[in-house]
């Protein structure tokens, strides 16, 4: 190392930021955590698929749809349905609860295990790290859902027939434009996660203990369903950041209604902003005393 | 800036600071108007025992904490206002390591290495290993680090300081956990750094490692600093004893209470006391004039303990 590295002024790079970005997505894809959480997104498609075929199989009605997602009667149809079926399987809980894992834990499991202040002293700068955390919570996001999407389309091509959509509305796409919309409505999922991700990163800066950040996450978050199923609390609904979650369903009629997928992108965007900020404002004048 | 006279040595100092204070939201007053000076390329001990203040100081130099009031300054620029420019060129272990035990120690350093904007991507391979070979873990940087003992654990959180050449290196009790050779390739590896121009800031609750390597030392106790200044100045500070052996003790102590020897006490066949301001050779020829059978004669040179001792009235594992 030249004497002359060491005393130049450390300007910052062009790809300042990308070198610690993708430290951050590798150290977080290797925590066992993380797979795990995958590893049981990736099955949720492979039990509902297996379930059907058993259940028709066995000579059942495969018309009883009963309250469930309206989807799952179509399934035994067409496999690509076993995307929009495991998608809404999996969004009330099971891909928004593992989303809270990874943001909750993403500031407080550094500092509880103290290696957050030796980033900082690197020195990371605390907003580019936090700005690093969240873009990682939001590919975490888009990882996920892209899982469940995948898992359930090898899934389903390999159970059931393959062929032409109806949609909702009754009209028939061919294959290639269903899979086109698949692929949105996967897009549409991920961006329904992006406020839970805020919220979760927010709590995250709140405290030292990873595991109370990821429970108090996943707590709000069944707070939140609970509260949007009371029907005396209509006034509050529309701002709970999962009112509007099923809107992406809108994207499987003919034509698709864009009104609430718009309002449910609009929401995310406003709870990203408030507790984006509320966790930068937080975590740039802590005290890390961990 | 600090005006470079106040080190007297010619250079401005690697530390300075104005008053530092910092109170926690319980109220607890942790670090009280601390002025510390470190002059530049000394090695300077910062000692204290447990809870005095020490760590709060550190992190308040390291931009992690805010001062509650005061000023510090590290390398000449203010903190935390210019932690971004200031500490890439300062290594850190503050508190012992804090490791991801699902990755490698190797892994561990790249990681650390990535937070750095200034560090040079291009390099960053070449520079962790040299850094794990120079703490010894070159075998041992494919393990994972969860695997390690407490003194490897030690070693790579030296290596992650030492990652870039550094001006300043911070080092917060570095030879915990660390066996006596482990120390003592520590303290090798301080000395060398600091033959290299660096500066080590190093904070210890051990005495006899102050005194071993330090150029300069400040005590804290309570959140207060009680003195600082050259090792030697400081251990000077304390006076040494005069201890005489002899199977004579009673007329020996007589005859050193005749020759200005204050404070004495008789323990068996050994007579110590405070030595008087003249000529020690005089005080050993009056005794054997008086017919007092002297078998030693010495002055015990005061170590930092004593001074310590001295300064803060108490014993050094006395949490504050």
């Amino acid at each position: 190392m030249s004497r002359a590295e060491t005393t130049c002024p450390p300007a910052a790079r062009p790809l300042w930021t990308f070198g610690l970005l993708r430290s951050e997505l590798v150290t977080t894809l290797r925590r066992w955590r993380t797979l795990v959480l995958l590893a049981v997104l990736a099955a949720v498609p492979v039990l509902i698929g297996i379930a059907v075929r058993v259940e028709t199989g066995g000579g059942g009605d495969p018309d009883r749809g009963g309250g469930g997602p309206a989807f799952i009667a179509q399934v035994t149809n067409n496999g690509l349905f076993l995307v929009f079926t495991a998608l809404a399987a999996t969004l009330p809980f099971f891909l928004p609860m593992a989303v809270g894992v990874i943001a909750g834990d993403a500031v407080a499991g550094e500092a509880g295990a103290g290696t957050l202040r030796y980033l900082l002293v690197a020195p990371a700068g605390r907003t580019r790290l936090l700005l690093t955390k969240y873009a990682t919570v939001l590919a975490f996001c888009l990882l996920a859902t892209l899982v469940v999407t995948v898992s359930a389309l090898a899934v389903g091509a390999l159970l059931f027939p393959l062929g032409e959509v109806t949609t909702i509305s009754g009209t028939r796409i061919g294959f290639g434009d269903g899979l086109l919309r698949a692929l949105l409505i996967a897009l549409a999922v991920a961006a329904s996660l992006t406020g839970v991700a805020a919220l979760g990163l927010f709590v995250s800066t709140l405290t030292h203990s990873g595991i109370a950040a990821m429970a108090t996450t996943v707590g709000l978050l069944i707070t939140v369903q609970i509260l949007d199923q009371i029907p005396q609390l209509h006034a509050i609904q529309p701002y709970l950041f999962s009112h509007y979650w099923l809107s992406f369903a809108d994207l499987l009629r003919d034509p698709v209604l864009w009104d609430d997928l718009r309002r449910n992108l609009v929401l995310q965007g406003v709870y990203a902003a408030v507790f984006g900020t509320a966790a930068w404002a937080r975590f740039t004048a802590k005290d890390i005393t961990a | 800036m600090e005006p470079a006279s106040v080190t007297g040595e010619g250079a401005a100092p690697v530390i300075a600071t104005r008053g530092l204070t910092k109170r926690y939201r319980g109220g607890q007053l942790a670090v009280d108007g601390l002025d510390l000076t470190v002059p530049a390329g000394s090695v300077f001990g910062f000692l204290g025992p447990n809870g005095s203040g020490k760590t709060t100081t550190i992190r308040m130099l390291m931009g992690l904490i805010e001062p509650t009031s005061g000023t510090a300054h590290v390398l000449g620029r203010p903190i935390p206002g210019a932690t971004r420019a200031v500490l890439p060129e300062v290594g850190a272990l503050i508190e012992g390591p804090a490791l991801y035990g699902f990755l490698s120690g190797r892994d561990n350093l790249l990681r650390y290495d990535s937070a750095d904007p200034a560090a040079d991507p291009r390099t960053r391979r070449a520079r962790t290993a040299a850094a794990l070979e120079r703490v010894g873990l070159a075998a041992a940087g494919g393990k994972k680090a969860r695997a390690y003992s407490l003194g490897m654990k030690q070693r790579l959180g030296l290596a992650a300081a030492l990652l870039r050449p550094r001006r300043l290196l911070v080092l917060d009790e570095p030879t915990n956990g660390l066996d006596p050779q482990g120390m003592r390739e520590i303290r090798g590896l301080i000395r060398e750094l600091a033959a290299d121009g660096t500066t080590v800031f190093l904070s210890s609750h051990l005495l006899d490692e102050i005194e071993q390597v330090c150029t300069h030392a400040a005590v804290m106790t309570r959140g207060r600093l009680v003195t600082q200044g050259a090792v030697a100045d400081l251990a000077a500070g304390a006076r040494g004893r005069l201890a005489v052996t002899t199977p004579d003790p009673a007329d020996a102590a007589r005859v050193l209470k005749e020759q200005g020897v204050t404070g004495l006490t008789v323990a068996g066949e050994t007579v110590t006391g405070e030595p008087p301001d003249r000529d020690l050779a005089e005080v050993n020829a009056a005794l054997v004039a008086a017919g007092v059978r002297v078998r030693g004669f010495t002055l015990e040179r005061a170590s930092l303990e004593d001074a310590f001792v001295a300064l803060t009235g108490e014993g050094f594992d006395v949490a504050g």
